[in-house]
């Protein structure tokens, strides 16, 4: 147990947590954060609180347009199909 | 070995409208689009156009130029749309038609300095308390899954739409690209010119701050 790696504290093994998500944490750090969260609840509400962040920002809605933004862009819709297909 | 956390992936984000019931998919509105339907044209800007402006804002410092850029995209689709064969999602397709119109400008304020130079980086990360020893100093209290599916979806949107708003320029580039429109890693580093290291960073800071914005909301800290 000479070389055994020290335990992370809670602030250390939060600033790991995105490099954790990302698959880019070496695999000796992955089992010293894993081994950290296993024992600690904070550190593990705190990961699962990111994942719901993540999950809740991929459905952020994008709100009403204005009518007069929709009309601007059908209008460019009509010019555009007028002339006819993509050559370029 | 760990198992508590095996897996590790990023959970895809779910496309806002696209998968509701009774709610057309992108998929079905694109046939729509390609048999020349305007009104069909109509629903996909309403469901994106927002979106796109937002990120254009983010990778042009100028709001004229993102919003031509985010019109070349439409047009880029209707001329495109059939050659388009969904072998990526509507989505993907769409924000890379938009990487690709915004590159050019990007790179020009790139070297001129003018966007992403600012020291004001770390300040977006949420001050998170941690005693000298580096423990937490007040519990973190697990968000129920219910809790944040209660919160209704406008004031959560509203409330991470103005931590967005208020994210570095950077920081705001790589959350709405990676976790709003749903872009691979890879493709968000090649877009903004950053490093995989470097993008890590200002992901990991930006969603600091989403979470503190959520925690407020739901009255925690």
């Amino acid at each position: 147990m000479l070389l055994r790696p020290k335990n992370l504290v809670c602030e250390q093994a939060v600033a790991l947590v995105t490099d954790y998500l990302e698959g880019a944490l070496t695999p000796r750090d992955r089992r010293r954060l894993e081994r950290h969260l296993r024992g600690c609840p904070n550190c593990g509400a705190y990961l699962e609180q990111i994942r719901m962040t993540i999950e809740a920002t991929g459905t952020i809605e994008p709100g009403d347009l204005s009518q007069e933004a929709v009309d601007d862009l059908v209008d460019l819709y009509r010019q555009w199909r007028s002339e006819g297909p993509d050559d370029r | 070995m760990g198992t508590t956390a095996a897996t590790a992936a990023t959970p895809a984000p779910t496309p806002a409208t696209d998968t509701l019931p009774g709610v057309e998919s992108d998929a079905e509105l694109l046939e729509r689009l390609r048999a020349g339907d305007d009104k069909a044209f109509v629903l996909l800007v309403g469901r994106y156009h927002r979106q796109l402006v937002g990120v254009a804002r983010t990778l042009v410092a100028n709001d004229a130029v993102a919003e031509e850029a985010v019109q070349d995209t439409w047009w880029a689709v209707v001329r495109g749309v059939e050659r388009f064969e969904g072998r990526s999602s509507f989505r993907t397709w769409l924000f890379r038609i938009l990487a690709n119109r915004a590159r050019s400008a990007l790179a020009q304020e790139y070297r001129s300095g003018s966007v992403g130079s600012g020291g004001s980086e770390a300040t977006g990360a949420a001050a998170l308390r941690f005693d000298d020893q580096g423990n937490w100093i007040v519990p973190v209290e697990p968000w129920e899954q219910d809790a944040v599916d209660r919160l209704d979806a406008a004031s959560r949107s509203a409330a991470l739409v103005a931590c967005l708003a208020g994210l570095p320029a950077r920081q705001r580039a790589v959350v709405e690209l990676r976790d709003v429109a749903g872009l691979p890693g890879d493709e968000v580093c090649e877009l903004l010119g950053i490093s995989p290291a470097n993008q890590r960073v200002l992901l990991h800071r930006g969603r600091s701050a989403l979470r503190a914005a959520l925690a407020s909301e739901m009255g925690g800290a």
